[in-house]
């Protein structure tokens, strides 16, 4: 690739590869190629994409297609559900769980035969239709893709691609016609805050980075996206990771830096491969590197990878890790703005805020701070998981509704169940009620509902889950990946994460209710970094919204969800039982007893509520009990399928 | 030396009194050691001039070695011209890295919450009961360790079990046998990966 110098030079990359994007955006401009984009995230990664891409590229060469047809490979769709994701442009044909043994009746059908592959285009279940094309599922229509605008349309492995979609212009338009402070401004006006969690503004900390007086400084990105459930990041690093170049070129420039880190997950082996071959590619075309666009900007980017710990996604325990020091925090002031990377002035930001940047410099601050709430500018990107239809990668403005986002865009809860809960920011964030589901949703108003914006994950939460367990899993978590530096969340945690334990086994008092309120409130006070300060969210938020399921376990010693072992029973259902005796030969304790033609049954005392013998019963005679109400357990019976009792119900 | 020249091979073996042969394996263990050593030279040559770079080393060390036992701790420590405590402290903080061998295929059930919703510990149950070890665990025969992992990123094919880094979406209790008899036949994992 040519080295790039100038505006005009973007241009001639932009006019060479802009064809191609056009047609993948819907213009029939008469290509004569056709081009078969495969998602190449790591969902559907995970689900044998790559094998589909390898055997489509064999099918093509066999039949002499690859002239006319070209395969490639992109950024996630969002659509995780229905993985691997295939494209076909022109006509933009969208299929879904393209499996490899497809690949040949694809190319037979569609390449050869011009037409569509009926059988594995998206099914829409309550229409009962299959749809051909994107603009026909609802999933994408009720979004607006700002930020994930490339993921899916462009190959991030070609950077001439990005340039197409006027990538590398607001950095090309900032080096060489714009003066720092005005960029700043810029960013200031258009009100982006950071997308990593806590929201604080972008532009403030970009000019308290710019004002301090020592050199070197340098440029963080923050792509150390540890809450689980949450792979915004990935799949910005995955689908565009030249956006985050640009942005941190554009922010070195602003700053007065020359040289940039991008902290990066281990776990996430695509993002890091996809990041080496963009800094690679922009080195060759000379937009990282020694003098940019002809002027003696210089700016260059290292990556460092995480090795395992989550408390590194705090700021200063961040900084300690790309020192190559153990990842624990300091306390805050000095900030990294004035103390940072081996004591210099330091810029960190995260992924998603960087991303956000381009876009504002290209579409200008008017434009975006006109996106989103009064608070709370622009789009935000989250990802959906757990009990719901949809799981996938989202884009709304700021302000869309909890319900739009579950019910209308996820698609709302599969099997009919009820929706309890939905679990936002993490293991620093909280459970949000039903009650909750027409909130606009922006930084403030999660802060209110006891939750937080966090990175953007999302878990939808049925009937089937206890609210007690899920606070004792994030408090685990939390009291794991605690890095011991100061006392309050060092103990304080291990004793939260005792008092629920000791709840969900059934040796819960109410005191310990009392308990954990007050425990909690002093974590959070005197916690020396985020970690600590938000670890007690998960407990304060479910007993704000959720008590009675704590006052079920603690006093009536059941779980209304059906998920604490120690306090279920299984019964065998005397009518259906046809004394078989399966049953007691999957018991591995001996706990379940009979004789020929009699019912069974099952010693409470020995049993260990395993369910194996749930799962032998021909019969489903046997009931899982949760107190009051019992349940009948279908075929794929495990403590996870839950029971939702009337009591349970009552809760919402 | 005549035992690596292959017709003086055979000479020498029949003429060795049994209690030699273990010597061989020793120095093929020795070869293979010093093997490593040199890799690792390598690795500290390329990135030791560059600040900060601890981390990176020793997930190179990890992957050469496997693991990070004690004398590799204090190899590099020397190398690098720092104390044995500070790196010792750095690979005891952060939970990838491992002082203890693992066995050939380590397999890790995704705890993240989506996972977790979606009975992750069902899986792990059921895999602790199959190898009949705890988490963290290796089998005696060191073909297997189970762990749980941090969120891979994967939620929409929840749970996730990892064989290695192979990837199995929406794992159930019931595949589990499958995916170890997998692994047990010698249809390398490995050969599945894209």
């Amino acid at each position: 690739m040519l080295i790039i110098k100038s505006i005009e030079d973007l241009k001639r990359v932009k006019e060479k590869y802009e064809p191609l994007i056009k047609q993948r955006l819907g213009h029939r401009n008469g290509l004569g190629l056709t081009q078969i984009m495969v998602c190449s995230g790591t969902a559907c990664h995970s689900s044998e994409s790559q094998e589909v891409r390898l055997q489509l590229e064999q099918e093509l060469a066999r039949r002499g297609l690859e002239e006319q047809t070209r395969v490639i490979k992109t950024g996630c769709f969002g659509f995780c559900q229905y993985g691997p994701i295939v494209m076909v442009h022109p006509g933009g044909i969208f299929y879904c769980q393209v499996r490899p043994g497809d690949v040949r009746e694809l190319v037979e059908k569609h390449l050869i035969g011009g037409q569509v592959l009926e059988r594995l285009l998206y099914h829409n279940d309550s229409t009962g239709k299959r749809t051909p094309t994107i603009e026909d599922i609802h999933f994408f229509q009720a979004q607006r893709r700002i930020v994930l605008r490339n993921c899916g349309v462009i190959n991030p492995e070609e950077i001439g691609e990005y340039i197409a979609r006027d990538g590398y212009f607001a950095l090309a338009d900032v080096i060489l016609h714009r003066k720092r402070e005005e960029v700043i401004e810029m960013i200031k006006k258009s009100g982006l805050r950071g997308r990593g969690g806590a929201g604080f503004p972008t532009g403030r900390k970009w000019e308290l980075t710019a004002a301090q007086d020592i050199q070197p400084k340098y440029v963080v990105c923050n792509a150390d996206e540890g809450d689980p459930g949450a792979f915004m990041d990935r799949s910005i690093l995955e689908g565009d990771p030249h956006s985050v170049l640009e942005a941190m070129t554009i922010a070195g420039y602003c700053i007065g830096a020359n040289q940039g880190f991008i902290y990066v997950r281990a776990e996430y082996p695509i993002a890091v491969e996809r990041l080496e071959i963009a800094i690679e590619q922009a080195r060759a075309a000379g937009l990282l590197g020694k003098g940019l666009f002809g002027t003696d900007f210089d700016f260059d980017l290292s990556l460092r990878f995480g090795a395992g710990a989550f408390v590194c996604g705090e700021e200063t325990a961040l900084l300690h890790s790309i020192m190559g020091q153990r990842g624990e925090p300091r306390p805050r002031p000095p900030y990294p703005a004035q103390e940072g990377l081996w004591g210099k002035p330091t810029l960190i930001n995260n992924v998603e805020t960087f991303a956000n940047v381009t876009v504002i410099l290209r579409e200008g601050w008017e434009w975006y701070q006109g996106q989103g709430t009064s608070t709370s500018k622009g789009s935000k990107v989250f990802s959906l998981a757990g009990k719901i239809n949809n799981t996938g990668l989202i884009e709304v403005p700021m302000g869309t509704t909890l319900r739009t986002i579950i019910f209308d865009i996820g698609g709302g809860i599969p099997g009919g169940r009820q929706f309890k809960a939905v679990q936002t920011g993490g293991p620093s964030g909280g459970c949000i009620p039903a009650k909750y589901l027409d909130l606009p949703i922006d930084y403030e108003s999660l802060k209110e509902a006891g939750s937080m914006m966090g990175s953007g994950g999302m878990i939808v939460m049925d009937e089937g889950d206890c609210m007690v367990d899920i606070a004792r899993f994030y408090l685990q978590f939390s009291q794991d990946e605690s890095c011991g530096r100061c006392t309050p969340c060092r103990v304080g945690t291990k004793r939260l994460l005792d008092i629920l334990t000791r709840i969900t086994e059934g040796q819960g008092e109410m005191e310990d209710l009392e308990m954990l309120e007050e425990l909690s409130y002093d974590i959070r006070d005197a916690s020396l970094c985020g970690l600590g300060q938000t670890a007690p969210n998960p407990v304060l938020s479910t007993l704000r919204y959720f008590k009675s399921e704590y006052v079920a376990h603690v006093r009536d010693k059941r779980c209304p969800a059906g998920v604490c072992k120690a306090l279920l029973h299984y019964t065998v259902d005397e009518d259906k039982c046809i004394a078989c005796g399966l049953c007691a030969k999957a018991c591995a304790v001996q706990a379940i007893t009979g004789a020929p033609k009699q019912p069974y049954w099952i010693d409470p005392e020995k049993c260990t509520r395993c369910a194996a013998c749930v799962a032998k019963c021909p019969r489903q005679a046997i009931q899982k009990g949760t107190g009051k109400d019992v349940a009948v357990l279908g075929g794929e019976a495990g403590i996870y399928a839950g029971a939702g009792g009337a009591e349970n119900r009552a809760t919402l | 030396m005549a035992e690596h020249n292959v017709t003086g091979q055979t000479i020498i073996v029949q003429e060795l009194p049994f209690k030699d042969v273990p010597e061989k394996k020793d120095l093929l263990q020795e070869d293979h050691r010093s093997k490593q050593f040199a890799d690792m030279d390598r690795v500290i040559r390329l990135y030791a001039g560059e600040r900060g770079q601890l981390i990176r080393i020793l997930q190179k060390a990890q992957e050469i070695f496997g693991y990070l036992p004690e004398e590799v701790q204090a190899y590099i420590a020397e190398k690098l011209e720092i104390p044995v405590s500070e790196v010792n402290g750095v690979v005891t903080f952060y939970s990838l890295f491992a002082t203890e061998p693992k066995g050939k295929y380590t397999l890790s059930v995704c705890m993240g919450t989506a996972c977790y919703v979606k009975g992750a510990q069902a899986l792990m149950d059921a895999l602790k009961e199959e190898l009949k070890i705890d988490e963290g665990e290796t089998t005696p025969d060191g073909v297997f360790t189970i762990k749980s992992t941090r969120c891979v990123g994967a939620c929409g094919l929840a749970p996730i079990l990892m064989a290695n880094e192979d990837v199995y979406g929406k794992a159930s209790p019931g595949e589990i046998k499958k995916i170890i008899q997998t692994c047990r036949k010698g249809e390398s994992v490995d050969h599945k990966k894209h």
